[in-house]
């Protein structure tokens, strides 16, 4: 063990103090010193889990991001317990309350919780901690550090016969100097990492006992709502409060900054209140519609773009190829839908305020809180409660803003909950979209010609030159092609859009996987064999590919009726290939059978993954077969289920999904396996019908077959 | 308001609502039992399934008045300590992701146990299209279904 002599700012733990007793490790993870996390104020190395052994044996892991569904507050404290040999039977899990720097940039997005930074430094924080209980056994039995082994929250000395439980050690050992490289294990020694253990928090989801946004609660708490203004950009001009005031349980109605708040006894009555509101709304000019959106993209898709991807000479090879197609996509709006409507609960008093929300974004909410109340971030108390859903909404704040306001306004803790309808319509969508391809054919059958423009409003809005998010899935296609130019070009619309599920991948798989379909056709090649044979460089894709054709019977007939398609990508530390078997029933595309190989390296928990994989199967079939926000005048025409419809029970189709075991490091699960599907089921609808579908959502009626003009 | 009488998970309650409060409200607000969830308000996604006399019923759009003098189930009663057969086969299967919906895709699969104990997947699909998932739990829904009806507890 090399003892630290130094502490310095790149050290990845450090003793902390801990009241009672114990060993107390915080964990340095270095974060990424982007731009957002610069805004936020975050420097570069930061803490972001602490790990604490009570003198009474109790391991307690802090988790600092956000559980929507995705298992990290199972799978992150498996990593640290693995490495420490702790008794998982005494693994407490707290969910970390906001704080600005001490857990560094805790914003759970991108499915980076274990790729992102959390992997090594978590396993180095559980190896640290076990050392320094072995070296406290060690000094205690006047024995070499060398002759003792851990295992199961215990050190022992096997020669003498002697052991000790980590919690008569935690003392001791605090004392002992924080190891600057603790030996890690090797992955053959894992314990937890890689199996199926029940997930932590299963019981209290199958009681009604964990506690969401809207079931937090806390004295004198008031139940609120706000509507917002029905067009984008619209504000409040003036507004009629009485017949909301007559409503049973309403006792307060006031302006916002982002609209009309009605506070009451119970949410029903406020919810009443918000519908007798009389609002005159002021028109912040916005009044466009989707299909003068969309032709707004057509436009400025004649326009020249920022070059995202410039490699050999596309232009001169399209001219040059024998067989040339050119094919423009479109994608609409989506909403989040999360089940749990977005929500927060404020209680702001004088000196202090405590936020409960559901959120991804807690050092979000935290500063949103501390502008809004003039207070110092440190006055803001943020409470994470359970997620009903993510998908990337809950990364913003305006519902924490509501929430803040209204307990300012009545000076009492208020639960502000959005009616669905408000969720639905006052969203941060996922971009519209328009992208174009022309691509060539040489003699050979080989695709060595593609250019490409995306018309994509950029997902974090604002901003000059090429949206990063707005062309992922397109730069990085994985195909081995000699001449591309991938350029982009930035529409300016009012409809606020931001990160939705997977982000740009979930729409740029569908358009750049159906169009190397259409590539593959016109090359007369085996839409799975021309992928293959353009992954040179891609042995895990390949391998990906290989596993779906194989187990999906891909070279045998389908049932009559049925026809299957293809998809691959690799997203966000994630490798996926999937085909989906399909059938056109009474017009409508169903989908039979969807295999699946999914590849994100080494995996800590093959239940949590299989699980998100299927999941995102789930989303993403909701969004190619029904998702569409579709903007009238300047408002969202959607609502609530009826008209933004999900996959239900009975049109879940067979999964079969096969998880490559690899030993490669770990990639993202909540994500990567969502994009491919959308490509894979029009690629089979393409193979059974003939028909391309190149706008989302896919549907076999009308003009939506035929694809943008 | 008024004074309205329901027998709420075995105990007779007293709640003071307007007759058209949708009986979500009340064993959410009133009641305090949060364990039912609010996702549509009406009646597309089932998060708010309890049961009324034994019923799977959407509490988004049924009224307290309706209710009254009824039996209400909701997941808080389903079992006393998490122990009904589908709480186990959930926990087995570790059937929930985010978790939001579960609360109603159990009353609705404890309905339709209560009904056909031996369920084929085709009673299971009409059973639970009435609930959304937006995590796309079905898979393990439908097997831990099978799992509890076949006594299979873990």
């Amino acid at each position: 063990m090399t003892p630290v002599t130094k502490l310095d700012r790149r050290e990845f733990v450090r003793l902390g103090a801990l009241a009672g007793g114990g060993l107390f490790l915080g964990v340095y993870v270095p974060g990424r010193l982007d731009a957002e996390a610069a805004a936020d104020g975050l420097a570069e190395f930061r803490p972001n889990a602490f790990v604490r052994i009570g003198t009474d044996d109790q391991v307690t892991i802090w988790l600092a991001r956000s559980d929507m569904g995705q298992g990290v507050r199972t799978a992150l404290p498996m990593i640290v317990a693995d490495e420490l040999d702790a008794d998982w039977s005494r693994v407490t899990i707290e969910q970390a309350d906001a704080h600005p720097s001490r857990y560094g940039r805790m914003m759970t997005v991108g499915s980076g919780s274990v790729r992102n930074g959390a992997w090594m430094p978590l396993r180095q924080a559980g190896a640290a901690a076990r050392e320094m209980l072995v070296a406290a056994a060690a000094a205690r039995w006047t024995v070499a550090a060398s002759t003792l082994r851990t295992e199961n929250g215990r050190v022992f000395h096997d020669a003498s016969k002697r052991s000790a439980a980590y919690g008569e050690l935690a003392d001791a050992a605090s004392a002992m100097p924080v190891p600057e490289k603790p030996r890690l294990k090797d992955p053959s020694a894992f314990r937890l990492i890689g199996k199926r253990i029940p997930l932590v928090d299963t019981h209290l989801k199958v009681t009604g006992r964990a506690a969401y946004g809207i079931d937090a609660r806390t004295p004198g708490m008031r139940f609120g709502t706000v509507v917002h203004p029905p067009a984008f950009g619209d504000s409040v001009e003036s507004f009629d409060a009485s017949k909301a005031l007559t409503v049973k349980g309403v006792t307060d109605v006031f302006e916002v900054s982002q609209g009309v708040a009605v506070v009451a006894d119970n949410t029903w009555a406020a919810f009443k209140g918000a519908k007798a509101l009389d609002i005159r709304w002021k028109s912040g000019g916005f009044a466009m519609s989707s299909d003068e959106i969309f032709r707004h993209f057509a436009e400025m898709g004649e326009k020249d773009g920022d070059s995202a991807v410039n490699t050999g000479d596309a232009a001169r090879a399209l001219a040059a190829g024998t067989k040339k197609v050119t094919a423009a996509y479109q994608a609409p709006y989506l909403a989040h839908a999360t089940m749990e409507p977005m929500n927060c609960t404020a209680d702001v008093r004088g000196d202090r305020c405590e936020i409960w929300v559901p959120s991804q974004n807690p050092q979000g909410a935290q500063s949103e809180a501390a502008r809004m109340t003039g207070l110092p971030v440190e006055a803001v108390t943020v409470h994470v409660q359970y997620l009903g859903c993510g998908w990337g909404r809950r990364s913003q704040t305006d519902f924490v803003r509501d929430a803040v306001e209204a307990s300012m306004k009545v000076r009492a803790p208020v639960q502000i909950l959005w009616t669905r309808e408000e969720d639905m319509q006052h969203d941060f969508y996922r971009p519209a979209a328009r992208v174009q391809f022309e691509g060539a054919i040489d003699a050979g059958g080989r695709l060595f010609a593609m250019r490409v423009k995306s018309i994509t409003p950029p997902f974090g809005g604002g901003g000059r030159g090429v949206d990063r998010n707005s062309v992922d899935g397109l730069v990085s296609h994985p195909y081995d092609i000699p001449n591309v130019a991938i350029d982009y070009v930035r529409p300016d619309v009012a409809v606020p859009v931001s990160y939705w599920r997977s982000v740009g991948p979930s729409q740029n798989a569908f358009f750049m996987e159906s169009f190397i379909d259409e590539m593959a056709h016109a090359a007369g090649a085996d839409p799975v064999e021309f992928r293959i044979g353009m992954l040179s460089g891609q042995p895990r894709l390949k391998h990906a590919l290989e596993v779906v054709r194989d187990r999906s019977g891909w070279a045998t007939k389908p049932l009559a009726g049925r026809a299957r398609g293809a998809a691959v990508v690799m997203d966000k530390g994630g490798i996926v290939a999937q085909i989906a078997e399909v059938s056109i029933e009474s017009g409508r595309i169903r989908v039979h059978k969807v295999t699946c190989a999914y590849d994100c390296g080494r995996i800590i928990h093959p239940g949590i993954v299989e699980a998100q994989v299927s999941g995102s199967i789930v989303g993403g079939l909701s969004a190619a077969l029904y998702g569409e926000i579709t903007i009238d005048k300047g408002r969202v025409a959607q609502g609530n289920f009826n008209d933004y419809p999900m996959l239900r029970f009975n049109e879940m189709p067979v999964v079969d999904v096969h998880l490559v075991i690899s030993n490669e490091e770990p990639g993202g699960a909540g994500e990567p396996a969502l994009p491919p599907i959308a490509p894979a089921v029009a690629n089979a609808v393409f193979a059974l019908t003939g028909t391309r579908l190149r706008t989302l959502p896919l549907r076999m009626t009308g003009a939506q077959t035929d694809g943008p003009s | 308001m008024a004074a309205i009488t329901l027998r709420v998970n075995g105990q007779t309650r007293q709640v003071d609502a307007e007759p058209d409060t949708p009986l979500l409200w009340v064993v959410r607000d009133l009641l305090d039992l949060t364990g039912t969830k609010y996702g549509c308000g009406i009646g597309r996604c089932g998060a708010c399934t309890v049961h009324l006399d034994g019923q799977a019923v959407r509490s988004c759009n049924t009224t307290v008045s309706a209710a009254a003098g009824k039996s209400v189930t909701t997941i808080e009663g389903l079992s006393p300590d998490g122990s009904h057969a589908l709480q186990k086969a959930w926990i087995a299967e570790d059937v929930p992701q985010c978790g939001y919906c579960q609360s109603g895709q159990l009353m609705a699969a404890a309905a339709l146990l209560a009904t056909s104990p031996k369920p084929t997947d085709a009673d299971i699909d009409r059973a639970m299209a009435r609930n959304i998932c937006r995590c796309g739990t079905y898979d393990r829904i439908r097997r831990a279904i099978h799992r509890a009806a076949e006594g299979g507890e873990g």
